[in-house]
């Protein structure tokens, strides 16, 4: 039962954390919570198709058609993630600071909801869709008892949680250090799951690997630790990383770095008159 | 696809002939057989994972970079490499009292 409820924590944990990081990143925007929630619906629903169609036909989603689904999965929320985080560059501080005493200001234009709706989706259906198959599987294999089912709920639960601790703690940030706090989070966030990302096509064999184990850091944390594994969902950290998830995690942050620098939102009277 | 693997075995009855080496690694009674096994330096290596038991399985390797689930009763295939010599840690993300090594080494290249 404990472990059972160790493993579902585990899955739920990343899509938790995401989930909170962007729901603190974009606390000032209205109607975000309908977003969320959207997106934590299609994304439950997508998790129950691909586990469906794990189960019905393993040998389509065998291998190759996972890891291309993740690596799609995983940059369509870096995609996303850079907009949402370019969004609030050059927005941010109108949000927090005139719309406050204005009101609904700011509603117009482009807000980055679509956005928010995709990263909570593809968070969810990730994680989501091996929580589903696991479970499935303990239910109906017979050799394991209901006892373990409530143990990953209760997993479920515990995930849940520590998300929105991370949530509260996050709002409980002063709001002039808020947005840079939050961008920073998840400019990390985005190059870590685009080095994901390139995990998954070099082993599929779309990209080189440029390496195995460039350097080895396990000694010192080891990435299958809790600290490990948090610190690698948060920013990414790999102990032992291929040169082509270096390259992406780079290329990644240095991409969402500059397009924060070139939209952000200077002391700049045309900025504020649009 | 099974036609294309018939005829091609039959033109090519010499299995050894294929680029890839291959390597199978079977999990039974929730544990991975075998625990450890060396792969030649340099080398592309696929890799069969045949699950035996009706639980899932993650196949996941933090140091090699590789992720995948292996349903119960299931197989899949994935493929290592180019690797060099080194010891590389393997688990189940689904159990991790599951676990092995994969020695690359270029004593066990000399298949080629």
């Amino acid at each position: 039962m404990l472990a059972t409820a160790v493993i579902l924590f585990r899955e739920v944990l990343e899509a938790s954390l995401i989930i909170a990081i962007v729901l603190g990143a974009s606390r000032d925007i209205k109607g975000r919570g309908r977003w969320v929630i959207a997106g934590i619906g299609l994304g439950l629903l997508g998790a129950g198709i691909v586990a469906i169609l794990a189960n019905l036909a393993s040998s389509i989603f065998s291998g190759d058609g996972q890891a291309i689904l993740n690596a799609i999965i995983l940059l369509g929320a870096v995609c996303m993630l850079t907009w949402h985080n370019v969004w609030m560059s050059a927005h941010g501080r109108e949000l927090s600071a005139e719309v406050k005493a204005v009101g609904s200001d700011v509603q117009s234009g482009q807000r980055p909801m679509t956005a928010l709706l995709v990263i909570t989706m593809v968070a969810v259906m990730r994680e989501g869709s091996e929580a589903v198959l696991f479970l499935w599987a303990i239910a109906t294999s017979g050799e394991q008892s209901w006892n373990m089912v409530l143990g990953g709920l209760g997993g479920i639960i515990v995930g849940i949680l520590v998300g929105l601790l991370l949530y509260a703690g996050l709002l409980r940030i002063p709001t002039r250090h808020f947005f840079s706090i939050t961008s920073w989070l998840i400019l990390l966030l985005a190059a870590g799951l685009a080095a994901q990302a390139a995990g998954f096509l070099n082993q599929v064999g779309l990209l080189p690997a440029l390496g195995n184990g460039v350097w080895n850091t396990s000694g010192i944390l080891n990435q299958n630790s809790l600290t490990g594994q948090l610190l690698h969902i948060l920013v990414g950290y790999i102990a032992r990383p291929s040169g082509i998830e270096i390259v992406f995690y780079v290329i990644t942050f240095l991409t969402i770095l500059i397009l924060m620098r070139t939209y952000g939102n200077k002391p700049n009277p045309e900025v504020k008159a649009r | 696809m099974k036609r294309l693997l018939l005829i091609s075995s039959l033109l090519f009855p010499l299995g050894a002939l294929a680029a890839d080496i291959d390597y199978t690694l079977t999990v039974k009674d929730h544990l991975f057989q075998p625990s450890e096994f060396a792969i030649p330096t340099g080398k592309k290596i696929k890799l069969v994972i045949r699950n035996q038991d009706s639980l899932p399985v993650e196949f996941e390797s933090s140091d090699l970079s590789r992720e995948v689930i292996v349903p119960g009763h299931g197989e899949v295939t994935i493929y290592l490499g180019p690797i060099e010599s080194g010891t590389y840690q393997f688990f189940n993300d689904f159990n991790h009292t599951m676990q092995g090594t994969i020695v690359v080494n270029s004593a066990s290249g000399k298949v080629n």
